[in-house]
Order: structure tokens, then sequence, then C-alpha cells
């Protein structure tokens, strides 16, 4: 590569790096600036740090609640459609099922279904059932939502895993059970992981369905109460970004601590189709 | 048929009975109901609720705030995927070229990408402050980005793509790391330049992961309702509505439980017909590709 060349490429790169550490970077230090220097810029950098926002997001504000929503609703969405979903993958990547190639097409189309589509129904659905502004309705609506990506990408992974492991367990007289819990599961385990953070986070930031079923901070997750963060005479910017960070945690942690499994599921998601 | 093969698709219907319920009554049903509403006149506050025939359809072809929606929604989508999938495969292309940083660059790109879409709404509200904004700050220029109906839109686009890049970035280089060198090697060796190499062995090579990456950023955006809904609620003078946000203003800040859903229908269509193109051409390039 050119000299020429090569400084246009590191020049793209700092350039993408600034445009996204920038903002992040300034989210971060409005939610540690004093209240009275926020709408006084320049300067840019304040004069000192404070954690009066954390401190009031946390003490005064509904977030700490909606947190464990979200925490409870996202990980009860996880666990169910990986319940429903990697006996389903299982059928469609290995055993002969009538209808089969109707049943694919149902569930590639029904990734591209919108939201929207559904929501008026699922509205008076959950209103006669009284699962409105329950964790209950959520997770429920959440994960059927989730299910068709999710068996979409298991039903890639279990492709991969070698029919012969599942035979050798047969021929040793493993039933359906201890087959899924000695050799599939075990043998899934990365997809497994890749499957279940894209359906965390799936719930994790979905806002349409949270939004229209919650009423109360009995169920309100973190989007929706952020979206709603009230003010009092002005907007709270800075307790704003001190919840912003919060809603952000568990992805922050997922995009570093477990990288490989989100990019590894992202791109089976997209090449596998 | 044997006793195996009859026991396996025994199995089988028991394996795949839960997600054939749950997909059923949760979205099967609701997507039938969601036709049968649109055809109804319901206004629960008013105690209205008849048949109301194409009523609503019929309306909607005359409805100007629709047909606005609807431009919003083609602008909106066309723009920002266009962008994402330009700035989407420069910054794939830069990565790749770098020793060291990749990780990190990575990480900064998927944090966007994985974080609520509220949450980035809320960071571009800020950002967007006529008075306190970085971006105004940097500019030196007191543009009210959200306020001002000629700027609205592009606001909201360029918050969205910053947002959805990242995808198409990550889709494009996790491709561009399955390129073997030799191909690579090749070209040189047959003389190829770098801008014979970019438009004839790495561009094509992407072409496929590419239609992907334009059919799921189209879908998405069609659809969008996050990130508008937050940062400007559809205004100013309804210049950031698009269809989803009218369809649900219309249900749940109206009222308008039937006309809403026929709203709601038609972005339901939109983006079915859009998807069946789309994996039309993918088959159609799957031949040549």
């Amino acid at each position: 590569m050119s000299p020429r060349a090569r400084t246009l490429a590191d020049l793209a790169v700092v350039l993408a790096l600034a445009a996204y550490a920038i903002p992040f970077f300034w989210q971060l230090l409005t939610s540690f600036k004093p209240e009275a220097e926020l709408l006084r810029v320049p300067p840019l950098l304040p004069s000192r740090l404070t954690l009066s926002h954390y401190t009031a997001v946390i003490t005064q504000s509904v977030m700490p609640q909606a947190l464990v929503n979200s925490l409870g609703i996202a990980t009860l969405t996880t666990l169910v459609s990986l319940l429903a979903g990697v006996p389903a993958a299982y059928a469609v990547a290995r055993l002969p099922l009538p209808g089969k190639r109707f049943l694919l097409l149902a569930i590639v189309a029904s990734t591209a279904f919108p939201q929207i589509a559904t929501v008026s129904p699922l509205y008076l659905l959950m209103r006669t059932l009284e699962l409105r502004d329950t964790w209950t309705g959520l997770v429920l609506v959440h994960a059927s939502f989730a299910l068709p990506l999710t068996i979409w990408l298991l039903a890639g992974f279990v492709r991969e895993i070698p029919i012969e492991a599942e035979e050798a367990a047969s021929v040793d007289g493993a039933g359906p059970v201890a087959m899924f819990r000695w050799v599939i599961v075990p043998l899934l385990a990365p997809g497994l992981a890749s499957t279940a953070l894209l359906t965390f986070l799936f719930s994790w930031n979905e806002f349409l369905f949270a939004y229209t079923f919650t009423v109360s901070e009995a169920s309100r997750t973190i989007p929706v109460a952020l979206a709603l963060f009230p003010g009092v005479f002005e907007v709270p910017w800075g307790d704003i970004a001190a919840a912003s960070m919060l809603a952000s945690l568990p992805p922050v942690v997922i995009v570093i601590a477990l990288q490989r499994f989100l990019v590894r599921g992202l791109v089976a998601g997209a090449v596998k189709e | 048929m044997t006793g195996r093969e009859r026991a396996d698709r025994r199995r089988a219907l028991v394996y795949i009975a839960p997600t054939v319920l749950a997909l059923g009554v949760l979205t099967v049903y609701p997507g039938i109901w969601v036709l049968w509403l649109s055809l109804q006149r319901r206004i629960p506050i008013f105690e209205v609720s008849r048949f109301a025939g194409f009523e609503n359809y019929a309306f909607l072809a005359v409805d100007a705030r629709f047909w606005s929606a609807g431009k919003t929604t083609a602008v909106f989508t066309l723009g920002s995927v266009a962008l994402e999938i330009a700035l989407g495969v420069a910054v794939a292309l830069a990565i790749n070229t770098q020793r060291r940083g990749r990780r990190l660059a990575l990480s900064l790109l998927l944090l966007a990408w994985a974080m609520p879409a509220v949450v980035a709404a809320k960071l571009f509200e800020w950002l967007y402050h006529p008075s306190a904004g970085l971006v105004n700050v940097l500019l030196g220029w007191p543009i009210n980005w959200l306020g001002d109906p000629a700027v609205a839109l592009p606001a909201v686009i360029f918050a969205d793509v910053w947002r959805t890049m990242p995808f198409v970035a990550v889709l494009c280089y996790a491709r561009l790391l399955a390129i073997p060198a030799d191909v690579y090697e090749a070209a040189q060796v047959d003389g190829a330049g770098r801008f014979a190499t970019l438009t004839r062995i790495t561009l094509p090579l992407l072409g496929r992961i590419l239609l992907l990456a334009i059919l799921f950023r189209s879908l998405d955006a069609l659809r969008a309702f996050d990130i508008m809904f937050v940062l400007t609620g559809g205004g100013p003078a309804g210049t950031t509505e698009t269809l989803t946000v009218y369809a649900y203003r219309a249900l749940f800040q109206t009222l308008q439980l039937g006309f809403g859903s026929a709203v709601s229908v038609v972005v339901f269509v939109l983006v079915m017909t859009v998807a069946w193109a789309y994996l039309r051409l993918l088959r159609a390039g799957a031949v040549t590709a």
C-alpha cells in the first residue's frame, strides 16, 4: 500500500474513532458536570466533577426500579426464547418436519415483521388478559418477537455440530433429554452465548412495546424510564446523562467482555440467509 | 415410513409446538386482527365502535399528513441507508488496513450499535442543544437542529446513521477478514493497481454481504420509531413524522384504534414488499455470485 493511501486510511480511522469517542465522552462528562455549568459553554471542561447527578438519579428517580425491571425482563426473555428456541432449532435443522419449507419461510418473514403492525391488537390482548404493566406480558411479547431470529441463528449453529457426536450418543442409548443435556447443549455453547446476547440486547433496548404496555414503574424498562425522564422547570441534562450511563451498562459490558460472541452472532444472522 | 422416522417426526412436532403456539398467539393472530381492526371505526373514549369497511383506507388516499409521512419515511430510509452503506464500507476498509487498535475501533463502533436507541436519542438531543450543544459550540453557529423544520430531518438521519453505521461496518469488516491474502497477492502479481483491486476484487467480494446489509438496514429504517419519537416526537411541523410515528400517534395519542391500525397495515405491507423484492434480487444474484 502506498504511503498516501495509508495516510488516508489512518485519517479515516481517526475520524471515525473521534466521531464515536467524542459523543460518548461528552455524555460521560455531562453526567459529572456541576448543574450550574451545564448550559454555560464554553469552557468545554468543567471546573470540578460531581457525583450529584448520579445521587439524584439513584435516590430520587425511578431509574433503580427500571434497572431491576429491565434486568429481570431481559433475562427472562432470553431464557424463555432459548428454552423454546433450542428444541425448535434442532427440529428445523435435524429432524423431518412436515411443512418445513413453509415454516422456514414464515420464520424469515417474521424477522422482517414491523412491531407497529401488531402493537394495536397486542395492546387489546394485553388488556383483556390483564397483562398490561406486568413483567409477564412484556416477557411474552419480547420472547415471541425474538423467537424467529433465535431459531434462525440456533439452527445454523446446530448444523455445525458434527452429526457423528449425536449418532455416537444415540448408539450409547442416550434418550432425547440426555442428548440435549450432554451432547447438543455443550457443543452448542458458543452459539447459545451469541444468540443469548443478541436476545438480551434486543429486550434491553426494545422501546415500542415496552412504552405501550407499561403504565407504572412496576414494569417500566430502562428505555421507557429514560424517554419519560421528568424535568420540573428545565430539562435535567446532567441527570439524563447519568441515567443514560446506567442504561448503557449492560451493553458496554457485553461489547467489551463478550465481543467475540456478539460479532459471531451478528455475522451469523446475516450470512446464513 | 419406519418406526424410527415416525418417532422423529413426532419428536419434531413436540419440539416445534411451543414456538408455533407462541408465534401463533402473539404474532399471527395479532397480524390478522390488525387487518380486521383497520376495517373499523374505533375510538374507545367516545365509545365509537363500528364496522367501516375501507373508509380508513379511503381517507388515507386523501390524507395529506399520511402522504407527508410517507415521503418522510422514504427520505429517511434512502438517506440513512445510503450514508450508512457508504460510510460503513469506508470504515471497514480503513480499519482493515490497521495493524493496531482494531479492537478498540470495533468496541467503540459496536457500543453505539448495542446501546438502546433511546440512549442514542438522548445523547443527540443534548449534542444538538441550541445553545449548549457540542455541535453548535464547535460550529460556532446557533442552529436549532431539532426545532427548525429545514434541518430537523437531516439531524435525525445523522443520529440514526451514527447509531447503525457500525452494523454495516462490522459485517463488511468480518467479510474482509475472510478474504484470503493470496487473492490480493495474485492481483498484485497481475499488476492490478490500488483502484483496480478495490473495484474489481474487494467490492465484488463484498457484494453479497452489502446486499444483505442494505436489506436489513432498509427494513429497520422503514419501521424506525424510537429515534424520531424520542428526539423530535415527529416535529417540528411534522417534518420528521414517519409512517410508523404517524400510526403510533393515531393509535395511542389520538386513540383512533381503527384508523391507526390502517396506517400500521400500510407499514406492514410496505416492509414486506421491500423484503420480498430484495429476497428475489438476492436469489437472482446468488446464481451469478
